[in-house]
């Protein structure tokens, strides 16, 4: 720690750190996101992704995912506090390793290359349900569904094949089977 | 086709409804309606203040004193931005406010228009929640709902911006029914067993202790019943937070005084020694816990709190019970009162070594000072202060600073209520707006101000106040011309470079008072300070009271920084072999 005169306590050892995908059910209502972003913010907590759309427009709701590093004791309190907030209805939230629960990511590629470079992005995203969105001879978009480090990867390996421009989304949540978030 | 209301009939109707019987304001442009509106309402008393701040902390006493919720009405642009304070405040101390700012018509929202600020996004941090309405179909159910949320659960400060076209706008006004529960946010489903759990730590321990906090105050009078009853039928030692001061007797012999950074021996020793911690609505803060590693290390821990989120937050508990302090309260005495299986005697014994310890403790008189016939001693002061005062219902309110520990550590309190101070944001300049609500909703008891130099200076304006409506505070004044907690910390911890601690130009209190139109009263001497205190007891106005004590006193006993509760250092006498060095003078 920086020898600081106005440091109140001395940092407790920080636990082990785990990544956690909370689930959010929100009024869709103006200013909500910024609560839930600013309970963050404030709080010194981190975001690595955030995902939210309206998903019942006749109950108004609306559902944001959010990705975040924290300790055990942090991720307590980040669900406790999300609960807090008036417009909020409902938090779940489970660890990235969690085999019950699907995530994915969705990203749109463009490719400036030859047909032979573009065809070569092509095969290498066979994997990731790539879909060609729009094509011309010089260029190709495509979508592709997968996890977060599966596209740093695809980026990296795409780069020298003609990648100009990445969009992402942040991870969106599901569990498996017949169960629901709770 | 029912009558048509205005916004601002509508605000009213709400208030009325709500049987709010004050407001504390300052008009504005983009109130102005709503101000208009105010003579119609007679049941609806309006208070001007002198700064918007001033209104937030009257607010804040006025709820503090009576437990209904501070109403606070504010223009657009500064007026809001003045208020952030004092809402700020009621946040970290979990004070009901309801804020009602007004805001520039809705169409010129974002344009950048006069006296206009972003209030909602401004205060979302240091509100429970905050509505701008958009919509006059909106306005009673917002207005109704923010009473509800500021005041149930954990309490807290709400705001509702009303766009001026909102308030010129008409609806029809249905009337307020109780609404569905706002989705679950109140939490008071404990369990039996949790119950049982509680009941049976009380019967193992052998070294248990209560620490209670504001939770208690703000459960409502009946939890201060409930804890004293609860408090006798254990006999267990009990200590208090700051801000709990009051729910149970200061004066009774099993309080062994307030704990903390400057709290007494026995009840931090007790605090580290425990073997049962008992939390009842207070929230592990950082100037109770000292160091978090070395923590009530022996102790079994219990936490009771209305809020989730404050448990673990902080401290890992053994046992969490989430609920209303009160019910959580009855529920174990009936059901001690049901089992009676002796319980409550033979526990008595077991903990009868650990009351040995304490006395012992005791015996270290912590709070002692050395007192002087020629200069006052500012823990003198309080404490004839307090003599004085004893006999009738006083509320006492408080700065920030080293008075307010004083006043703390040597004023005793026997009532819930009676108390009101900043402690979660330490905001000075709150005790002299406070003592004006505290004023207001007890208009015939006394209402002390015990303040520093420095920190009165800070809302002085509200003197103004106090002299318009003819509220009878008394501002005593611990005048020692520096920020004396600063110039302490600069002393232990900063090789005594005073920097910028001290106020080389003061006003002359006494004149400063006339200025006000009210009373002025100097004490320079102890001889003379029971007369003087006598005399601001006995006027009948506002008085301003500067009592002027000694400069170098420091308040102990202190935990220094980066220690442990048992580590603490005494008064003057235990001072030369408790040197801070090294790293704890960069933790304070």
């Amino acid at each position: 720690m920086v020898k600081s005169k106005s440091a109140y306590s001395i940092p407790t050892k920080k636990g082990k750190l785990d990544t956690h995908i909370f689930v959010v059910w929100v009024d869709n209502e103006a200013g909500v996101l910024a609560r839930v972003v600013g309970l963050f913010s404030g709080r010194g907590y981190n975001i690595e992704s955030l995902a939210v759309a309206e998903v019942d427009a006749k109950k108004n709701i609306s559902r944001i995912t959010i990705v975040t590093t924290g300790t055990p004791q942090v991720i307590d309190q980040i669900k406790l506090q999300l609960k807090k907030l008036v417009p909020v209805h409902k938090v779940a939230n489970f660890k990235r390793e969690d085999k019950k629960v699907i995530f994915k990511e969705m990203a749109l590629l463009k490719v400036v290359a030859p047909k032979k470079n573009i065809d070569k992005c092509l095969k290498s995203c066979n994997k990731f349900n790539p879909v060609i969105i729009d094509k011309t001879k010089k260029s190709i978009v495509i979508q592709i569904t997968a996890l977060r480090r599966e596209i740093d990867k695809m980026n990296l390996k795409l780069k020298p094949l003609g990648l100009i421009s990445t969009s992402r989304t942040g991870a969106i949540a599901m569990t498996r089977g017949a169960e629901i978030f709770n | 086709m029912p009558k048509l209301l205005t916004g601002a009939e509508i605000v009213f109707k709400c208030l009325e409804d709500q049987d709010v019987e004050y407001i504390f304001g300052y008009p504005g442009g983009a109130v102005l309606p709503i101000y208009d509106e105010l003579k119609n309402h007679e049941t609806v008393k309006h208070i001007l203040v002198r700064h918007e701040q001033g209104a937030g902390h009257a607010a804040e006493g006025y709820a503090r004193s009576s437990g209904k919720p501070g109403v606070v009405l504010v223009t657009s642009g500064p007026g809001a931005t003045n208020v952030v304070t004092a809402l700020t405040d009621a946040y970290m101390d979990s004070v009901p406010l309801v804020c009602i700012s007004g805001q520039v018509p809705t169409h010129l929202i974002g344009t950048d228009a006069f006296q206009e600020c972003d209030t909602t996004g401004i205060t979302r941090p240091c509100t429970k929640h905050n509505w701008l309405v958009k919509d006059i179909k909106d306005l009673s159910r917002v207005i109704h709902e923010a009473f509800y949320v500021s005041t149930t659960g954990r309490p807290g400060p709400v705001l509702i911006d009303i766009p001026k076209d909102i308030q010129f706008a008409k609806t029809s006004y249905s009337k307020f029914k109780k609404e569905k529960k706002l989705n679950g946010k109140i939490n008071n489903k404990f369990s039996q067993s949790e119950i049982e759990e509680l009941i049976n730590l009380i019967s193992k321990a052998k070294k248990p202790v209560v620490y209670t906090g504001g939770g208690v105050i703000n459960s409502g009078p009946k939890a201060s019943e409930s804890l004293r009853e609860f408090v006798r039928m254990i006999g267990f030692p009990i200590t208090s937070t700051l801000q709990g001061l009051g729910a149970f007797p200061g004066d009774d012999n099993q309080f062994i005084g307030m704990l903390g950074m400057h709290g007494t021996y026995e009840a931090n020793n007790a605090m580290h020694d425990c073997d049962l911690l008992i939390n009842i609505g207070a929230r592990f803060d950082d100037r109770i816990t000292g160091k978090i590693d070395e923590f009530s290390p022996k102790s079994k821990k219990v936490h009771i709190d209305i809020d989730p989120s404050s448990i673990n937050k902080i401290i890992k508990v053994d046992l969490a019970i989430v609920g209303d302090v009160n019910e959580v309260l009855r529920a174990t005495i009936k059901k001690i009162n049901k089992k009676q299986n002796g319980l409550k005697t033979s526990n008595k014994q077991k903990i009868s070594k650990w009351w040995e310890q304490i006395q012992k403790w005791r015996t270290k008189n912590s709070l002692g000072f050395i007192n002087s016939d020629k200069t006052i001693k500012p823990q003198h002061a309080v404490k004839r202060l307090y003599e004085l005062t004893k006999n009738q219902d006083t509320f006492i309110t408080t700065e920030v600073g080293q008075h307010q520990m004083w006043a703390a550590q040597h004023y005793k309190f026997n009532k819930p209520n009676r108390w009101m101070t900043s402690g979660g944001l330490g905001t000075m300049g709150y005790g002299l707006p406070a003592a004006v609500g505290v004023q207001i909703a007890h208009p015939d008891k006394l209402v002390i101000d015990i303040a520093g130099e420095a920190s009165v200076l800070m809302t002085i304006q509200e003197m103004s106040t106090a002299v318009q409506y003819n509220l009878p505070i008394k501002i005593f004044i611990l005048n020692n011309q520096y920020m004396g907690m600063v110039r302490q910390w600069q002393e232990l911890l900063h090789e005594k470079n005073y920097s910028e601690s001290y106020s080389e130009a003061l006003p002359d209190f006494v004149k400063l008072a006339e200025a006000y139109g009210c009373k002025g009263i100097k004490a320079n001497n102890p001889n003379e300070l029971d007369e003087k205190i006598r005399e601001m007891i006995n006027h009948t106005g506002p008085v301003i009271f500067d009592c002027q004590v000694d400069p170098n006193e420091n308040c102990f006993p202190m935990i220094p920084s980066g220690k442990p509760h048992n580590q603490m250092i005494l008064g003057p006498n235990d001072q030369e072999d408790n040197r801070i060095t090294g790293k704890g003078k960069s933790l304070v």
